[in-house]
């Protein structure tokens, strides 16, 4: 019998090595899954590389885990917030190494890592610094860049309900990375507030299904 | 000299955008047209975090952390609307299916280049977010600036000083003094918001203006 309910954070996670690249879902705070964060510092892995669209905020979640100096490199967005101080703080003194990425480009590299493209060629950022050393080609008479796509070891993300065979459905924005992580990801780990019986979940309605999801874990 | 405040810019953006349009509102000043929005008009405001058809701000109390906007500000949703990932929300805006997005800005040359992520100074950390997407994938790009910069230097400039978010991707810019076109051949003035002369906004704007009275 397939079951992808696992009992505890701990043990979801107990695997995690040091330099992994480890995703992060959510968007500021929908769809971040803070317990398995704090689980994850918990566990001390360390070293790792993190893809998340932010860099942490105020003193909590992904903020911590990079405070904690756990993080070598993060791939994101849009890391400067008022209150991105621990971020600020390891970036400015060289302990943390960062990756920008337009917002798009970064969506589109996690999608392309889980749908098996080898890399893409898009118009975001042709003729600025962030395609500076980076492949261009003419396309439809418009500059592209040649972008390739972001593996992942481990994709922790947020959902709102789960069967034991890993079917997801989401709540409102908080959907927003979670569905290209889980498809990146080798290992995608789920917090969810309810999991519920197979065929309960519509499978009109089902938004990851199982195929990408590992282990599943109930968090109220 | 009288120019236009916050809210007024705010008002005169949203005048200009046509019944059925999607739309994207960048963070800070641009999101303040969704409030100006003619009645009536039925428009379809996204937001790059993965929603169509954003309402109007819950009242105080029924906040709801699982539906904001790409300001992270807490919004509503719209009979209508609707939820999806960010690959496919990008995928909205990189493949031209916006009507306009409307952002803040640094500079705009009168090539239509944008500047509006970074300062480029050596101390200061870069963030991009969704700004270099919107630019090349929206089908009409909007800016809303003030005019001047605070010590008085024309934001619409010959070239960009600062790093581009954009090349040649503005079509139309609006200030607290004025609203300009970005064509091919160059600025376009379209109409004065301020109490001022053309020939004072041409001082004061450093790039030459077209003007063409009456069409």
């Amino acid at each position: 019998m397939i079951n992808k309910f696992f009992p505890t954070p701990e043990a979801a996670l107990a695997d995690v090595p040091d330099s992994a690249t480890v995703m992060i879902g959510g968007f500021g705070n929908a769809g971040m899954p803070a317990e398995l964060i704090d689980c994850l510092i918990a566990q001390g892995a360390t070293n790792l590389t993190v893809v998340n669209n932010n860099a942490g905020n105020a003193d909590a979640g992904l903020a911590a885990l990079i405070g904690a100096g756990r993080v070598r490199k993060i791939i994101c967005s849009f890391p400067r917030q008022t209150d991105s101080w621990h971020f600020d703080r390891l970036y400015r003194s060289g302990k943390l190494e960062l990756e920008l990425v337009p917002q798009g480009t970064l969506a589109e590299r996690i999608r392309a890592a889980g749908a098996g493209v080898g890399a893409f060629f898009t118009p975001t950022a042709f003729g600025t610094q962030l395609a500076e050393g980076k492949e261009t080609r003419e396309i439809a008479g418009r500059g592209h860049v040649l972008e390739y796509p972001i593996y992942a070891d481990y994709a922790l993300i947020k959902a709102d309900r789960a069967d034991r065979w890993g079917n997801l459905t989401y709540r409102k924005t908080a959907r927003n990375f979670a569905p290209v992580m889980a498809a990146a990801a080798k290992c995608t780990v789920v917090q969810v507030r309810e999991t519920v019986e197979l065929g309960e979940l519509d499978p009109e309605t089902v938004v990851t299904p199982g195929i990408f999801v590992k282990r599943v874990i109930k968090l109220p | 000299m009288k120019k236009l405040d916050r809210k007024q810019m705010a008002a005169r953006v949203a005048q200009d955008i046509p019944e059925g349009a999607y739309v994207n509102l960048g963070i800070g000043l641009p999101t303040l047209v969704a409030d100006y929005l003619p009645k009536g008009r039925e428009i379809i405001l996204h937001s790059e975090n993965g929603v169509l058809g954003i309402g109007p701000r819950p009242p105080m109390g029924e906040e709801d952390e699982d539906l904001i906007n790409a300001g992270k500000e807490p919004v509503t949703l719209l009979a209508g609307g609707s939820y999806f990932h960010h690959a496919d929300s990008f995928a909205m805006i990189r493949g031209r299916h916006l009507d306009f997005c409307v952002l803040g800005a640094f500079q705009v040359s009168s090539a239509g280049d944008l500047a509006n992520w970074h300062t480029g100074t050596p101390d200061a950390i870069p963030a991009v977010g969704g700004a270099m997407d919107l630019a090349v994938g929206a089908r009409q790009v909007l800016v809303m600036m003030e005019h001047l910069t605070k010590d008085g230097k024309s934001k619409l400039v010959e070239r960009c000083s600062y790093p581009l978010t954009g090349a040649r991707c503005v079509n139309r810019v609006y200030t607290d003094l004025a609203v300009i076109d970005v064509k091919a051949d160059g600025l376009h003035l379209v109409e004065i918001l301020a109490d001022i002369s053309f020939d004072e906004l041409q001082r004061l704007n450093g790039v030459p203006l077209k003007y063409r009275a009456a069409v």
